[in-house]
């Protein structure tokens, strides 16, 4: 596969609070090629969401700031761009769908006079050459009756039907990244498996990098090709699917797989990883997984582990377990 | 099987529309249609299914928390639906709910402590000693500590506050626990811990369970039996095993084809539905499920089909088995 679109080299994104200060993202690697979706998996308060928000240059800044690391765009450093170069690159380059659709349309205004709205700032098009891509794409996420629904309002339309629009809206655009933020956790199964087909046949046909944000590993075993696994705000382990479903390596991912019920499997009782995730900032050495590990050793807890990578540099793993390889 | 502790024949929810200044009626919602089941002593019934298919408005009606249109609630013998308030308050000792929303169903203000020691006012069990021993106890045998009990809600994450409010529902001694989504508002690792404590419980205090929740594989794990809801009804009701092997009724296999596997490698037939769910203010005529099923027939278009029993002995309500 080609270079990164996408490329996150040791991003660090702080909370500055009354409190002091909160380390939600915490020196985060990853990238994303051309055509490849790449699962984020984490669970709520590991940073998943800081780091999208990060990307798009949407931080609630103050109190969040990026205090280190880079965040590349192909070949440009957007790390630290202007609002007004963020503006050209958000939607054209890089779009975001979110979780609770409703929140993200605007309930005032028709389907139809939102996607046109957003066409023509990104795109050089008239009113009606606008409308025209509007109702495609609108038709292309597979809704019906595609010219009656820009007549719409967002209220008239079903939880599905709207992050559909929210979809239809994001790739109207022609993005060459699509970040996408827990996008079927508000949605019923039946219909999260349909969007889930939507979202892989967008991905094929136009080559689009999709960044998948999910905390459901059903949905990353059917939907990515690799995966990063998010702790505290640190990854700790990186991988391609099959590596990480088949053999995963870190303890928590362990963990988190084995918390799962399966449907194929029904067992007496859940394996389940003890404790609960810790605030941000609040271990302040060693391995911050260390206090819910079976597996820690006195080294965990003074000395923090780094990313270690296998011999073929396809799997990373955080963690001392894995360091004589 | 035990014997049955909770029968619920033809139970039915429409809540009108209302339109014009006056409030009028202008149609109904049928948000439960017509749903009858039994659960038996020390058994879970789970219900599964998706928004708005009116699983948790027949929780609640269970408690008459939602005060039903029509049918009938027979809990220990007594039929709930025809009692005063008085004696429904002494029957709500034996029936609890746990909530999914950790944050909303505990009161911000009260410390840990009043909060599980309220359902033992109300229902005036103990002196007050007494009271504040059995909720050190009770913080403990939920996996909490009993230093807790002098904290405020705020203080505790949400496993925690889910803690607190099943250890709340164990305060009166209950026989029958209903479960709203217990544990949907969970983390993943989190959410194994909850349903173990459950499991535990379940055993310690020979509990019976009603357990509503929209997570397939939740509901798969934790039932013995498991209903499957469609537009007020139920569609299909099996030994949690046998539904999940083999279902039977298309919406249910719909519904589990629908559920992301967590394996890359599963190369499980996928049933896409196409549409949305119909609207419960005018659902479709003979079977509700019609118009989205990819098997049906004329006849399912004109008559409704029956929950009965099929072949194999568990109950679905499809033309296709009867």
């Amino acid at each position: 596969m080609s270079k990164p679109v996408l490329d996150v080299q040791g991003l660090k994104t702080y909370f500055f609070t009354d409190d002091g200060k909160v380390p939600a993202v915490d020196g985060v690697d990853f990238y994303v090629k051309e055509g490849e979706i790449l699962g984020v998996v984490g669970e709520s308060g590991c940073g998943k969401s800081v780091t999208s928000l990060s990307i798009m240059g949407l931080l609630p800044s103050p109190p969040g700031k990026i205090i280190g690391g880079h965040i590349y765009y192909k070949d440009d450093d957007i790390t630290y761009a202007s609002e007004a170069k963020m503006r050209k690159i958000r939607g054209n380059e890089i779009a975001m769908i979110f979780q609770e659709p409703m929140t993200s349309l605007n309930p005032v205004f028709t389907i139809g006079s939102q996607m046109i709205e957003a066409i023509r700032i990104h795109k050089k098009y008239s009113k009606k050459q606008a409308a025209e891509r509007a109702v495609e794409w609108l038709k292309l996420v597979g809704l019906p009756r595609a010219e009656s629904l820009m007549d719409n309002y967002p209220h008239q339309l079903s939880g599905g039907m709207r992050q559909r629009v929210m979809i239809a809206m994001a790739m109207s655009c022609d993005p060459k990244v699509l970040i996408a933020d827990e996008p079927t956790t508000a949605l019923d199964v039946t219909i999260q498996a349909q969007i889930i087909e939507l979202m892989l046949k967008l991905n094929r046909e136009t080559k689009t990098a999709i960044m998948m944000i999910t905390h459901d590993l059903g949905v990353v075993a059917q939907m990515c090709h690799r995966i990063v696994v998010m702790y505290a705000g640190k990854i700790v382990e990186e991988g391609f699917i099959r590596d990480i479903f088949k053999n995963p390596k870190h303890p928590y991912t362990q963990g988190l797989i084995r918390s799962v019920p399966d449907m194929r499997n029904r067992k007496e009782r859940l394996y389940s990883i003890k404790g609960s995730v810790p605030k941000p900032g609040t271990i302040k050495t060693g391995c911050l997984f260390a206090p819910r590990c079976e597996y820690v050793t006195r080294r965990c807890t003074e000395e923090e582990p780094h990313l270690i990578k296998d011999h073929d540099n396809k799997h990373s793993v955080r963690c001392w377990l894995y360091q004589e390889q | 099987m035990g014997e049955p502790l909770l029968t619920v024949e033809n139970l039915k929810k429409h809540f009108p529309i209302e339109s014009g200044i006056f409030g009028r009626a202008a149609g109904h919602i049928k948000a439960v249609d017509g749903v009858s089941f039994t659960v038996h002593e020390g058994e879970t019934l789970g219900l599964v299914g998706e928004s708005g298919c009116g699983k948790s408005t027949t929780g609640r009606m269970i408690l008459r928390l939602i005060e039903p249109t029509d049918g009938r609630i027979v809990f220990a013998g007594k039929e709930m639906t025809k009692l005063p308030k008085r004696e429904l308050r002494e029957i709500r000792k034996d029936i609890q709910m746990i909530f999914q929303d950790p944050f909303a169903s505990l009161n911000p203000r009260h410390t840990v402590e009043r909060i599980i020691e309220e359902p033992m006012i109300v229902h005036k069990l103990g002196g007050k000693k007494e009271r504040k021993r059995r909720v050190k106890e009770l913080l403990e045998v939920v996996g909490l500590d009993s230093y807790h009990a002098k904290r405020y809600p705020h203080q505790f994450s949400g496993g925690q506050r889910q803690r607190i409010g099943i250890a709340r529902a164990l305060a009166v001694n209950p026989k029958l626990i209903i479960a709203d989504e217990p544990v949907s508002a969970l983390d993943v690792s989190v959410q194994s811990q909850v349903l173990n404590l459950l499991s535990d419980l379940q055993e310690q205090f020979s509990l019976t369970f009603l357990f509503i929740a929209h997570d397939l594989s939740v509901v798969h794990h934790f039932s013995d039996r498991v209903g499957v809801m469609y537009l007020g009804q139920i569609v299909e009701l099996a030994a949690s095993d046998q539904l999940y092997d083999d279902p039977k009724h298309p919406y249910t296999q719909a519904l589990l084809s629908a559920v992301p596997v967590p394996d890359p490698d599963s190369e499980k037939e996928k049933m896409i539905l196409s549409g949305d769910v119909p609207s419960p203010a005018d659902p479709p005529k003979g079977c509700v499920f019609h118009n989205r099923c990819p098997m049906a027939m004329d006849k399912c278009k004109a008559v409704k089909p029956k929950l009965a029993a099929i072949d194999d002995g568990r109950l679905a309500a499809c033309h296709l088995y009867h």
